[in-house]
């Protein structure tokens, strides 16, 4: 039950993650994304609780809920930008797409029968949803630093996925794409620095010098 | 032994962002790479044991890609000696392209970067596990960041952020593929560990939608990183805009390990009853790389380019010849070894016409022979090289993928990858010709950009060997590619005995002959 609900908040994180244009209400969502899953993690696996789980239900919040959004929102500090560039489609055009996104995860969920069901059947299409909207937000965003939360909200997705299906997995490997995703954010935060001190943005869109 | 490969250019790596001195830096960065061929030298002798409960051992495949690495590594060691003599001030220089003022980055985290970059790519070649494979292809992406944007300017800025975003969206589809792996691995109650040995061993068992799922989210993932058209997109801006020795290293060792990944699930896939799936893949992925990359060879004005579409065309023909099954995997083997040599060779030349010519533009670089025959002379063999020419390996391997497709009466593939070949020496036969012969022009480079004419005061300091038009090239930016050139006749001429066994018993286990 909890698990559920846990799931079906956070489908509208991803949906309100489409709708907002303030840069820090981003980083606020994606950082409760992470509470979510941390506490997914405990509640998937609540029957059979290990220290190893606590500690990486624990680990995952602290990455994915502090620091992480911490290291953003000095970058968008820095960078001195309050509002998020518009999108290609619109505020409101994202929306009806990432509505229109739901049910073809929920259907692509549907098919994908699961070898030993561990959470319900929701798991899957959510796990996916949130895929497919860090998916959008990086082909839709010119932004680099919204590039970079959609990369968060895909890996998201698939941290949903793994958590609450491998059940007997070693934990240390989900322990080390934690440090992967910290030392990714890391190295793309220096180099959001960097464009945005050679060229007084950070738009993707005008880093177009390089084509054929 | 396997501990000493990982714990070395590790070691020797975090060492180098503590050194101060740079002589000692760069010979540190040589001595490791000697260290590392001197032990996958010894693991030739006597193969080592598996360690840490098998996560990582060397077998056949993984020797061969393992080989690749170090000597691709040695060479580019030795040339970066040269390179960071020059190119290693942190001064600020002119933009040959725009005429912008810009800095090169610190050579401690250059130096580091390469020996980490070295570190990730030898675990990449030695893992069994699933897991272990995807974190170090990972880390190899964080490690090779800062070398793609050691010029800072705004050209190789954008060529890194476009190969970090790619390329972890590509990481992020892979690890989606490895835990679609362990669902196949566990759908019959107890889970399979998700090493390569045990899954073979037990690949009856694996649920087979599952394992499509994950070989096709696998090979997605992979191969962005392998530079697959139509995910190759960040490949030539990355190739072109790091130094040279970095896109000899990026083009001949990186993007082997990337396809290391793609060969392991496809070695399960095979083994679990997939195996026509997943070569109908391999195909079409192969088949539309070399037609894309085809195409932007032909219309390239851009050496650097021109050499990076070219890694394209061969990864394609890689994934090709695995696709094609048979002997097509032992030419596909061979031929990775035989393209990284020559790539890298090329690179390394490219580096030295790039620091003589200050231009990367392929019609204002004339008479390379004359003004620097070092250059020139394998400026021409790599030409020949890469295009398949007989007497160099490159032609004894794709001869084999070739006559596979024929063997099999695949006379469509069989003429789509002659047509590939054949307009492909055409596009690099009619740019490197004219590049190499022709006469001298020793004019002032700088005076090309009428921007550059008025204020010349912080003159890089490569600049004035090329503004006086003397082609005072160090002997260890000329060396490497030299020696690799040789290695790559010879292997052309004849194959030892002991690679010819290895590449047949690596083809052996990926199902070939």
């Amino acid at each position: 039950m909890v698990t559920q609900a846990l799931l079906i908040l956070l489908i509208l994180t991803c949906l309100s993650l489409l709708g907002s244009s303030r840069l820090s209400a981003y980083i606020r969502i994606v950082a409760l994304q992470g509470l979510l899953l941390g506490a997914l993690t405990l509640a998937v696996h609540a029957k059979s609780l290990s220290t190893d789980i606590v500690l990486l239900a624990l680990g995952s919040t602290i990455i994915k809920s502090l620091v992480v959004p911490r290291m953003l929102a000095r970058a968008i500090r820095e960078a001195d930008v309050r509002t998020a560039a518009r999108p290609f489609l619109g505020y409101g055009g994202s929306l009806v797409a990432g509505m229109l996104l739901l049910p073809v995860a929920l259907w692509l969920g549907w098919h994908l029968t699961l070898p030993h069901p561990v959470a319900g059947g929701l798991v899957v299409p959510v796990s996916l949803y949130a895929m497919f909207i860090g998916l959008f937000l990086i082909a839709g965003r010119q932004q680099a630093l919204t590039q970079i939360l959609g990369y968060l909200v895909l890996e998201n997705g698939i941290y949903a996925f793994g958590v609450a299906l491998l059940v007997d997995y070693p934990l240390w490997v989900e322990l080390a794409i934690l440090l992967d995703l910290l030392g990714a954010v890391l190295v793309m935060g220096v180099i959001l620095f960097d464009i945005n001190r050679d060229f007084d943005h950070i738009d993707t869109s005008r880093l177009s010098a390089l084509k054929d | 032994m396997i501990a000493l490969l990982f714990w070395i250019p590790v070691l020797a790596g975090l060492l180098a962002f503590l050194i101060r001195s740079d002589r000692l830096r760069r010979g540190l960065l040589v001595a490791t790479a000697i260290g590392n061929s001197l032990v996958v030298g010894a693991a030739w002798i006597h193969r080592p044991h598996a360690i840490w409960s098998g996560w990582l051992a060397l077998d056949d495949v993984g020797l061969l890609f393992l080989t690749i690495t170090s000597v691709v590594f040695l060479a580019a060691a030795v040339y970066a000696v040269g390179y960071l003599a020059a190119e290693g001030h942190p001064d600020s220089r002119r933009d040959f392209k725009e005429g912008v003022l810009f800095s090169n980055g610190p050579e401690s985290i250059f130096t580091g970067g390469l020996l980490l970059f070295l570190a990730t790519m030898t675990v990449m070649s030695m893992s069994q596990n699933f897991g272990i494979f995807w974190v170090a292809l990972e880390a190899s992406t964080l490690a090779s960041a800062p070398l793609i944007y050691f010029h800072r300017h705004h050209r190789s800025l954008e060529a890194s952020w476009k190969y970090l975003m790619l390329c972890s969206v590509g990481i992020a589809v892979a690890l989606l593929g490895n835990f679609c792996l362990a669902l196949a691995a566990s759908a019959h109650g107890h889970g399979i560990s998700l090493e390569v040995a045990p899954l073979l061993a037990h690949a009856a068992a694996l649920d087979p939608r599952w394992l499509k799922a994950a070989f096709l989210f696998l090979l997605v993932g992979y191969g962005t990183k392998m530079g697959l058209a139509p995910l190759h997109t960040w490949l030539p801006d990355a190739h072109a805009e790091s130094p040279s020795l970095v896109s000899a290293l990026l083009s001949g060792a990186l993007l082997n390990c990337a396809f290391l990944g793609i060969l392991r699930i496809y070695q399960v896939c095979a083994a679990a009853g997939l195996g026509s799936f997943s070569q109908g893949l391999l195909t079409g992925f192969g088949l539309l790389s070399m037609a894309v990359a085809t195409i932007y060879i032909l219309n390239q004005s851009d050496y650097k380019r021109m050499l990076a579409y070219s890694s394209v065309e061969h990864m394609g023909l890689l994934a090709l010849g695995v696709g094609l099954g048979g002997a097509g995997v032992f030419g596909a083997l061979l031929h990775a070894l035989n393209h990284s040599l020559a790539k890298a060779m090329l690179f390394l030349v490219a580096g030295n016409i790039l620091s003589l010519y200050q231009t990367r533009t392929s019609a204002l670089v004339k008479g390379i022979l004359r003004r620097a025959p070092s250059v020139g002379i394998f400026w021409l063999v790599g030409l020949f090289a890469i295009t398949g020419f007989p007497p160099f390996g490159t032609f004894l391997s794709e001869f084999t993928i070739l006559k596979r497709a024929f063997d099999l009466k695949d006379f469509a593939i069989g003429t789509a990858i002659l047509v590939s070949l054949g307009l492909v020496f055409v596009g690099f036969a009619t740019s490197i010709l004219a590049m190499a012969q022709g006469p001298t022009d020793p004019g002032d480079p700088t005076a090309r950009s009428p921007e550059l004419s008025g204020e010349r005061a912080p003159v890089s300091a490569a600049a004035p060997t090329a503004i006086l038009g003397s082609p005072s090239i160090s002997w260890f930016t000329v060396m490497p590619p030299a020696v690799l050139g040789v290695v790559l006749l010879a292997l052309g001429l004849y194959l030892p005995a002991g690679l010819d066994h290895l590449l047949h018993a690596a083809a052996a286990s990926l199902g070939g002959s």
